[in-house]
């Protein structure tokens, strides 16, 4: 008897997301079942790739060039986060970075040296293939020239292992938006795919309404919403608003990645948009990884807190300690 | 003080808004209920955003190019403004707030 083809259990796109990026799990738990080989050759006939497990990390927000208060260790969780994912026994095929790369700076030279830094530390991640997308820190001044002349193109699309990656550019305008001919290159690029492909798609601002007072939303996000209901597989990676967050639309679940820099309140309780205070005691407060792993058809979750070494005598800390207060920071 | 003139005596009010990095000024107009206004924006520096999502209001504001936006606010309340068009490091707290009454 052929096995029915429930695509939500054939194919599970797993994840959470702490400070220090998420670690996704992708895997096919029918396939080691009676009847999987039926259904991966199904969908590879569809989709031109049979589905198999990997896992990738999402990384979000580093920017890169930032040394100061609230968060005076610079790049030094950056740097621990590529020594986390190469010391991960089931090593990553991915890593997926989701803006903010780079801390904005009006000198263009300035820039430059910050984009060299990120690829320098991004560079000691052994294994994975790098795919980022811009933030605004990153893009939007400049329309994006320098994110292309450093990492490649703002926006486009891949496949991996039978998952569809499309990669969105939701900042360099400018704007939190899209775009007109962006969202019809979307459309074009999806055309080929049936509804049941797994997809997952991945920018820096949240595609729907979070915080509209706090710049967390997409202007033309519900275009690239309505677009993706279509599809039954749907996971959307974003950063930007570095902390957790969790939201369904249909059939899409969007997952928020925290910061490597510093972690903004919850704006359901706090009325101001203000950077939470360094801890000196704790200085990775609220960094950590959290791996999950498939196993089988069941999920198994590990949390690694990042340990306090080797933070004292940078820049920032130094102005810490001297001013010991928290500025007011942009995102 | 809201700068703020009518361009006959029978037209709407004008409420003069100045825009640069990172802040607006005045940071805070209050509007009355029901009445039209024109919302004159002008930039000092570098492109800056208008948003009023709530009333559907989203303008740039280039320097040089006065951006006038007329509206009539219908609905009494307190609205955050912020700059949607990123415009440098303190862009992500560029606001100031319309109280409608």
């Amino acid at each position: 008897m052929q096995p029915r083809l429930d695509r939500r259990s054939f194919l599970r796109v797993a994840g959470t997301s702490l400070s220090i990026g998420a670690l996704y799990s992708v895997f096919a738990p029918l396939a080691w079942g009676a009847g999987g080989e039926i259904i991966a050759r199904s969908l590879d006939d569809l989709n031109g790739e049979a589905p198999a497990p990997f896992s990738f990390v999402q990384l979000s927000d580093t920017h890169v060039g930032f040394n100061g208060p609230p968060d005076p260790l610079g790049t030094r969780a950056f740097e621990n986060a590529v020594a986390v994912i190469n010391s991960l026994k089931k090593r990553p095929e991915l890593v997926i970075v989701t803006g903010d790369l780079t801390h904005d700076a009006e000198s263009r030279d300035e820039h430059a040296r910050r984009y060299r830094l990120f690829k320098e530390i991004a560079g000691k991640i052994g294994g994975a293939t790098l795919k980022v997308v811009p933030g605004e820190n990153d893009a939007a001044l400049d329309g994006g020239a320098m994110f292309r002349e450093f990492m490649g193109p703002t926006f486009y699309s891949f496949d991996h292992r039978g998952v569809h990656f499309i990669a969105l550019d939701n900042v360099s305008s400018g704007k939190p938006a899209i775009g007109a001919e962006q969202l019809a290159w979307m459309k074009s690029d999806l055309a080929r795919f049936p509804a049941s492909a797994p997809i997952v798609v991945f920018a820096h601002r949240p595609l729907f309404d979070l915080k509209p007072e706090w710049e967390w939303f997409t202007t033309d996000g519900d275009e690239v919403l309505n677009a993706l209901s279509a599809y039954e597989n749907v996971t959307i990676l974003y950063g930007h608003i570095h902390r957790e967050n969790f939201h369904r639309h249909g059939s899409a679940r969007m997952y928020a990645a925290r910061s490597l820099i510093f972690a903004f309140p919850d704006p359901a309780t706090t009325a101001v948009k203000k950077p939470l205070p360094f801890d000196q005691r704790a200085p990775f407060r609220n960094l950590g990884l959290r791996v999950v792993k498939g196993r089988n058809d069941d999920l198994h979750i590990e949390d690694v807190e990042l340990t306090i070494s080797e933070y004292s005598g940078t820049v920032g800390m130094d102005r810490m300690l001297k001013h010991g207060r928290a500025d007011l920071v942009d995102e | 003080m809201v700068p703020s003139h009518r361009a006959n005596a029978a037209g709407p009010q004008i409420v003069e808004i100045k825009a640069k990095k990172f802040d607006f000024s005045p940071a805070e107009i209050v509007l009355k209920k029901g009445e039209p206004v024109i919302l004159r924006l002008t930039s000092e520096d570098r492109t800056h955003g208008f948003l009023i999502k709530p009333l559907n209001v989203d303008a740039d504001i280039a320097p040089g190019h006065p951006t006038d936006i007329s509206l009539v606010p219908n609905t009494a309340g307190e609205y955050v403004v912020i700059c949607d068009h990123y415009c440098g490091i303190g862009h992500g707290n560029m606001k100031m707030k319309v109280t409608v009454r």
